[in-house]
């Protein structure tokens, strides 16, 4: 049985509308949707289109180089692999746990990490959707009210970026390329006159961290209907949980629970993963459908990331964060919240509780001083669990006597998030694209409900640097209609001869 | 301190010809004279980000370093604009839209900026940098200390 939308029943009649690339994410993503002869949308589908193996890049390199090495896989969240891959040797080397200073200094820097991803995406990858991309009237005095009473919106997103990238550099040593976190712990501390500049700045850094929550719960509730309903459906969720329920994005056992917010996986050992996730790969693109073996693979998808993790938790264990994922909570009135664009009022209340966090641990004499290095007996293989910002990261090896990985899996968060990111698009085809013709906003929709999951298809399927916008118009014999090719800058070119680019 | 002078150059150094402007960092810094490097600070990353505008602040000209498919070989030398363009909110900014970003911060002009772009052919993972780009590297950095003279 197919996925309603997935796939058309007799799709060679139908009209054929693409959507090349995806802007705003990192990668190449493509939308193809297939229209009938009456304008109705049949098939929907986001495609990767290309891929190149991860794993072989790392497979037969020593393991003491892999979480310098995975770096290079994803400018994007270099930090996530550094230290899914440090957590994964770790049980390589039988050093786990490590010591109570490298834990913490680790935690520091994935913070760090959370807090400055969030924070890009919020204040410039997205805002440009939340506060200038609806085209209703009423939305958009909603906006310019929030824009008068937030004009330096901008400023602070880069003043918490850049917070967060100095906690980085102190932890991993550089800003970009980090050393710091290696098999079996930490090679070096935190400076005393580096956590005094963080200290410092960290007061200010929680209040605007504090105001981005108030201008994504704002956006919301100033136009619930809208944010409530674009792009929803019903999925089950996936994340790590501290043992207790807590919130915990760095380490923990995996918890899952199902569409009416119920749990139906707790306490999993993040080492048995592959006995409770699945990879279907389906032939129309690259990048892997996972799910939950026990539920099956159309009842067992699941999100992943900020909107999971919330709701995941049983309390986030920092109080200003805290409070607000009651808000968040209660919005849902006793159900759990399924807005796609929820995702983005959780991704804030996370980016407040990461700047919480730092406060936290900038306050620990751990990080300043005591032993780095765990040792153990070597087993060979292990697994590295880690909620990145987009969502949970699984790195996985087996290392030989000579040092050498000989197997290496890895899923990254937006592979997690597949099915959900074709059923938002569907969501979105379904309400604004069914009978009408297309339009530059109906199209902007469908990048806004994938843009909400912060997506990685670089990551998720190694794909590499930037195309132009292609979309083509196909009739029911398959002739060519209309194709328009976007450039960088901006400008349209038609050219009825070009080709349309991947199949349907 | 901030130095008057900022190399900054970006890629990844085990995307094969995306490696030259992280190359190039590490090539300059090695022919140039302690006095020399004492003018200058560097700077490598992945790709261009809005945090990068506050590198910016307080120097008295900016190099910007990037592997190129499209410019001539052995490279090309452009100066950038402040500029509000379609990577503006993307994960890998253009240098002209980091410029505007600063702008915007500042609300002042920014620092004159200088692109150097390196003729590149191929950028698969796992791949070093080929003989042919690895010469282009060279004929730049030959320029490149004339530049900071």
């Amino acid at each position: 049985m197919a996925f309603d939308l997935e796939t058309a029943a007799t799709p060679e009649g139908l009209r054929r509308v693409a959507i090349d690339p995806v802007s705003r994410v990192e990668g190449h993503g493509k939308v193809t949707i297939l229209l009938d002869e009456a304008n109705r949308v049949q098939q929907v589908r986001l495609h990767i289109v290309e891929f190149r193996g991860f794993e072989k890049f790392i497979e037969g390199r020593p393991y003491w180089e892999v979480p310098v090495m995975v770096q290079r896989l994803c400018g994007i969240c270099p930090v996530s692999h550094h230290l899914a891959a440090s957590k994964a040797m770790d049980r390589v080397l039988g050093a786990h746990p490590v010591t109570p200073s490298a834990e913490k200094i680790r935690r520091l820097m994935h913070y760090g990490q959370i807090l400055q991803s969030h924070a890009l995406h919020f204040f410039h990858l997205s805002s440009p959707d939340l506060l200038f991309g609806f085209d209703s009237e009423v939305q958009q005095r909603n906006i310019v009210g929030v824009i008068e009473k937030h004009p330096d919106i901008a400023k602070k997103g880069v003043m918490l970026r850049k917070f967060g990238q100095e906690v980085i550099r102190v932890t991993a040593g550089k800003r970009v390329h980090g050393t710091g976190s290696v098999p079996g712990g930490m090679n070096k501390h935190v400076s005393r006159e580096d956590r005094d500049v963080l200290q410092r700045d960290i007061g200010q850094t929680i209040a605007w961290a504090q105001d981005a929550v108030a201008i994504a719960r704002q956006l919301h509730e100033s136009n619930a209907g809208l944010y409530d309903g674009f792009g929803s459906f019903r999925s089950n969720m996936l994340s790590l949980v501290r043992a207790d329920g807590a919130m915990d994005l760095y380490d923990g056992v995996l918890r899952a629970r199902d569409t009416a917010g119920q749990i139906v996986l707790d306490g999993a050992s993040d080492q048995r993963y592959f006995e409770l996730i699945e990879e279907e790969v389906r032939p129309w693109t690259y990048m892997k459908f996972p799910h939950l073996k026990s539920l099956g693979r159309e009842l067992g998808w699941y999100r992943v990331g900020p909107l999971a993790r919330v709701q995941n938790c049983d309390f986030i264990p920092t109080p200003r964060a805290e409070a607000q994922r009651q808000v968040f909570v209660a919005h849902g009135q006793g159900a759990p919240v399924h807005a796609t664009l929820a995702y983005h009022w959780a991704r804030m209340i996370e980016a407040l509780h990461a700047a919480e966090v730092i406060e936290q641990l900038l306050a620990d004499p751990d990080i300043l001083s005591g032993d780095l290095m765990s040792t153990g007996q070597r087993v060979g293989e292990g697994v590295g669990i880690i909620e990145a910002p987009r969502g949970t990261l699984i790195h996985h090896y087996r290392v030989g006597d000579d040092d050498l990985v000989t197997m290496c899996n890895l899923i990254v968060s937006t592979t997690h998030n597949n099915q959900a990111m074709n059923e938002a698009v569907r969501s979105v085809a379904r309400e604004y694209l069914d009978g009408q013709e297309l339009t530059e906003g109906l199209l902007n929709r469908i990048e806004v409900a994938i843009r909400a999951y912060d997506p990685c298809l670089s990551c998720a399927t190694h794909a590499l640097g930037q195309m132009p916008l292609d979309v083509s118009l196909l009739d029911a014999d398959g002739s060519v209609l209309d194709h328009v090719l976007k450039s960088h800058d901006g400008s349209l070119r038609r050219d009825l001869a070009a080709p349309v680019g991947l199949p349907a | 301190m901030t130095a008057p002078l900022l190399v900054f150059g970006w890629g990844n150094a085990s995307r094969g010809d995306d490696a030259l402007g992280p190359l190039f960092i590490e090539r300059l810094r090695a022919r140039l004279a302690p006095g020399e490097l004492a003018r200058i600070d560097f700077l490598d990353d992945y790709q261009l980000q809005v945090e990068h505008a506050l590198d910016l602040v307080g120097r008295e000209r900016v190099l910007f370093v990037d592997a190129s498919l499209n410019c001539a070989a052995p490279f090309e030398t452009t100066p950038v604009q402040a500029q509000r363009d379609r990577t503006f909110t993307t994960h890998a900014m253009s240098p002209a839209a980091l410029l505007q970003v600063y702008v915007e911060l500042q609300a002042s002009a920014p620092p004159p900026c200088t692109l150097l772009a390196i003729r590149g052919e191929r950028f698969e993972l796992g791949e070093p940098p080929g003989a042919a780009a690895l010469r282009n590297l060279d004929a730049a950095l030959d320029w490149a200390q004339r530049w900071l003279r």
